[in-house]
């Protein structure tokens, strides 16, 4: 909504205009403050507590004039067990959203013709409902080596003997597809339906058959909404926690960032050290993500209407 | 004229997705079948189905994990954010849906941030200025910590149906001497019930699944029912596998029932997308 | 003119039917267009016009009947197999390329050398005097700008058939003309065979050689423009033909070519159109041929008048409290009791309770 512009009764230009009412003319009055309070609330328990992360951060345990300001961070980079965690981290976050944003195209493309989407998307929303932990604990239960998913590969002479799922990267790995799939899926589907179908209609009625339409019209539409797909799937899995305790090995191949960052704190008691790894956890999420966004201006960014001028 | 793709590829193609769907689907219900059927089980090791079948398993995690005191904490924990988030949500997003301020943009983004960044990286810095005020391990600081992603979740959830309600109602309310207060009371909170409605009942739902959050921030009288699976799980080699996916059925079942109420009001995606699309 | 299109007799439909679910949106159209015709499908929101157009262009399959192109069979062949260009009613242009690549967008599917298609590119933009507009994207343009970018890419492609789905309905009545004639032009020049979906009938009289008027998915006639101003075949053609005054009345009398019928209690002169004997009919006067004169047989008490600059449209109720509509060559008041007629071969009777 615009702001409403209260005309001012004029009479001589010296007459000062009351406050209140070039408060107005900006969309400043009492309505406004409404926002106030909520503004107030986030900015006191996300943005200061990261600014005093940020500061803490600098303050190491050891005092520091002692060891310096960048203490923390330099023992990260030093200490291999601490900084392999950002690859490791990656290692499991970026193959995952890759894998989910690239399979959730061709499986939105089809659903969007569905009629009952929404037994199909209640489906796909459970695991998000569950929760992570719910997830790992299943897991557990089914990747195990006496779990039925074993069972069924044995029977069907697939393997011989049960495969490792559990307490190792692949559970962890299956546990964040699983978990995240139905997220990213949702997002490219809304993006998908988000296309004006006429275009299709006009791209058909000009020889264009189902490929054809999808490479030179629908990608090209749906590249900027994956990216953002990408972004925020990717800064989710990234920040993986419960599942690579759960079902991983949280002491070598699926020691995330995350983990690391609660060991400092919750472990070592260690507060300063433990913002730093926060600090860095949230740089590298900002970092991948300001990589994709800036290739995502190569791509056309406007409407995916069929324009009306 | 060009010809047509080839028909029995595009069947295929069909096909292939369907049966990627319905794989992941199988294995998610199976998944959660394993669960259940171990929660009931005497013993199960090695056979694809238990040789016996029992309920004792829910009466001792009931009373093992103390799970009255914990469902308890968690529900009180979920309305008091309901109603919080709520409470600051709604006149907030009211003044964003129908105010243009110089810094309305710089605002947007704050309220974005909250459900962009994931809940580990800010809640490290969160539980730390939670512990050194005093609020750390206490309910009051997981209700605290738990506002801080749902506040913005109501506002953007409510700015659409804020934006739906003609202008010129209120305009009319105003005219007929309604001040702001009285124009909520009367005019807008009824007119918005169905979204407050959703937003709440996401809210509840979101709470109660979350984890992160909680988990940083809670106490052993604060815990709410999936903190506390995760730590009967961490621990498993202690307890019984089957009494601790007792639990986690109970948890299931709790989250599921809010699940299907929600879902007469709002629409799947909404439980899911955090951030509102405005590209 | 290098784009030369491809060559055809005869489009047929074929008791085509379309349904969707239990409504019926199409019933039994039957429809016979000659290679160079315009044709344009006329009727109010709801009557089928456009999704005989979409059936035809193959984005919806038909229920029942055929499509025949001279001698081939067209409807169970997809969209992309048909080669008919198509101007849809918000332009559709893909937002992500120039006007250029949007128009050689059909060229590209048929795989033709990047020089034909340039080539063929310049003659449809100039065509549509959109030359210097080639490298704009299509938020960049206009509204008659987009418009003139779709018939473009509709007609580079050399289809025999183009077919238009109320293409001038988004935009402003000054524009709308302007396009009109525009889109005439380009049929004249390039001979080609245009089916045109509108619901204004202004539309559809200037531009067509023939018109289908359709309602509730059934054709109600075919003709001419003159035909169907003149001479409507029933009723509620007549209605959406612009001939505001539907009156109810009793026939009686018959000769040769005229009737007499009695509306309230005025007898006029009509000319029937339906079959009607004696009993119930109704009346149809377009309001430019209902005047005052001091003999004429229906009285009325005006309501309304307005200016129209050349003469005074108004609106008078009769005794009977039907509103009429007419036109006046001098200035009358409201109030002012008039006594309106018109000539025989202008009112047109009907029987009644057939639409």
């Amino acid at each position: 909504m615009t702001s409403q512009s209260i005309p001012v009764a004029g009479s001589g230009r010296h007459e000062r205009v009351p406050l209140r009412l070039r408060l107005a003319q900006r969309g400043i009055d009492g309505v406004t403050l409404l926002v106030l309070p909520a503004a107030l609330f986030i900015l006191l328990l996300f943005v200061y507590p990261f600014l005093y992360g940020m500061n803490l951060s600098v303050h190491p345990k050891g005092g520091a004039e002692t060891v310096g300001r960048f203490a923390n961070y330099a023992r990260f980079f030093s200490d291999s067990f601490l900084y392999d965690t950002i690859l490791t981290t990656l290692w499991l976050a970026l193959p995952v959203t890759i894998i989910n944003v690239v399979m959730s195209i061709p499986v939105a493309m089809r659903v969007r013709l569905m009629r009952r989407q929404r037994l199909l998307t209640t489906i796909l929303v459970l695991p998000v409902t569950l929760g992570a932990v719910l997830v790992a604990e299943g897991l557990l239960n089914y990747l195990g080596p006496q779990g039925w998913l074993n069972r069924t590969l044995i029977t069907f002479g697939l393997v011989s003997s049960p495969i490792r799922l559990v307490h190792n990267y692949w559970g962890v790995f299956i546990a964040l597809i699983i978990h995240s799939f139905p997220f990213t899926f949702l997002l490219t589907l809304s993006y998908v339906t988000g296309i004006d179908p006429s275009l299709e209609q006009a791209a058909s009625t000009l020889g264009a058959g189902p490929r054809a339409r999808f490479r030179h019209i629908i990608l090209p539409l749906l590249l900027p909404g994956l990216a953002i797909t990408f972004c925020l799937s990717f800064v989710q899995d990234f920040a993986v926690f419960p599942s690579a305790v759960l079902l991983g090995a949280p002491a070598g191949p699926t020691r995330v960032i995350s983990i690391a960052a609660y060991q400092a704190a919750f472990e070592e008691y260690d507060y300063s050290m433990a913002s730093a790894i926060a600090m860095i956890m949230g740089f590298v999420q900002l970092l991948i993500v300001v990589a994709v966004l800036t290739s995502r201006g190569l791509f056309y960014r406007g409407p995916a209407g069929g324009g009306k001028g | 004229m060009k010809g047509n793709e080839n028909p029995v590829l595009s069947r295929l193609w069909a096909y292939a997705i369907w049966a990627v769907v319905l794989f992941f689907v199988i294995n998610l219900f199976a998944m959660i079948a394993t669960v259940v059927v171990n929660s009931l089980s005497t013993r199960w090791l090695g056979t694809w189905l238990p040789p016996g079948f029992t309920t004792r398993w829910y009466f001792s995690a009931w009373k093992e994990f103390q799970l009255d005191d914990v469902l308890v904490v968690t529900f009180q924990i979920a309305a008091a954010v309901a109603f919080l988030s709520a409470l600051l949500g709604v006149p907030a997003a009211y003044a964003l849906a129908r105010r243009d301020f110089p810094g309305k943009k710089l605002v947007m983004l704050l309220f974005l941030l909250p459900l962009l960044v994931p809940p580990f990286t800010y809640g490290i810095p969160l539980a730390t200025v939670l512990y050194k005020s005093g609020l750390g391990g206490t309910m009051w600081g997981v209700i605290v910590a738990n506002l801080v992603p749902t506040v913005p979740f109501v506002v953007l959830v409510l700015i659409p149906f804020i934006e739906q309600i003609d202008p010129r109602v209120e305009a009319a309310a105003r005219v007929f001497g309604a001040g702001t207060v009285r124009l909520f009371i009367y005019v807008l909170v009824p007119l918005l019930t169905p979204g407050i409605l959703a937003a709440v009942l996401l809210v509840l739902m979101r709470t109660m699944a979350a984890f992160e959050l909680t988990f940083l921030t809670s106490g052993p009288g604060s815990q709410t029912l999936v903190v506390s699976l995760y730590y009967a799980v961490s621990a498993a080699g202690v307890r019984a596998g089957q009494s601790v996916d007792a639990m986690a059925v109970i948890y299931m079942l709790t989250t599921l029932i809010w699940l299907l109420i929600a879902l007469r009001f709002v629409n799947p995606t909404q439980i899911v997308a955090r951030a509102k699309q405005t590209h | 003119m290098a784009i030369r299109l491809r060559a055809f007799e005869r489009l047929r439909l074929d008791n085509v039917s379309r349904n969707f679910g239990t409504l019926n949106a199409l019933k039994n159209v039957t429809l016979d267009v000659r290679r160079g015709e315009f044709i344009a499908l006329l009727g109010p929101s709801g009557c089928g016009k456009s999704t005989a157009l979409n059936c035809l262009a193959g984005l919806l399959p038909l229920t029942a009947g055929s499509i025949w192109l001279d001698d081939k069979r067209l409807d169970q062949l997809k969209p992309e197999a048909r080669g008919f260009g198509m101007v849809f009613q918000n332009y559709a242009l893909f937002p992500h390329m120039t006007a250029r690549r949007n128009v050689a967008f059909g060229l590209m599917m048929q795989r033709r050398p990047k020089a034909e298609i340039e080539q063929m590119v310049n003659e449809a933009l100039a065509l549509v005097r959109l030359t210097a507009l080639g490298d704009k994207l299509p938020g960049q343009m206009s509204g008659g700008q987009q418009q003139r970018v779709a018939i473009a890419r509709a007609i580079v492609v050399q289809p025999p058939l183009v077919l238009m789905d109320e293409p001038l309905s988004n935009l402003d009545a000054k524009l709308r003309l302007e396009m009109r004639a525009e889109i005439r032009r380009i049929h004249n020049l390039l001979g080609s065979t245009t089916i045109y979906v509108t619901h204004d009938q202004d539309e559809a009289l200037s531009l067509a050689d023939r018109i289908v008027v359709l309602r509730d998915g059934m054709v109600r006639q075919v003709g001419t423009p003159e035909e169907l101003y003149a001479r409507p075949a029933h009723a509620d053609v007549a209605e959406f033909m612009g001939y505001r005054n539907l009156l109810p009345s009793r026939a009686s009398g018959n000769g040769d070519g005229r009737m007499t019928v009695t509306f309230g209690n005025a007898n006029l002169i009509g000319t029937p159109i339906e079959a009607v004997g004696s009993g119930d009919a109704t009346i149809a006067i377009r309001p430019d041929d209902l005047t005052p004169s001091a003999d004429a047989p229906i009285s009325a008490v005006v309501e309304t008048a307005e200016y129209r600059g050349r003469d005074f449209y108004g609106t008078a109720r009769t005794s009977d409290n039907v509103e009429l509509f007419f036109r006046s060559d001098r200035k009358v008041a409201s109030g002012e009791t008039v006594r309106l007629g018109a000539d025989p071969t202008r009112v047109l009777v009907y029987a009644r309770g057939v639409t």
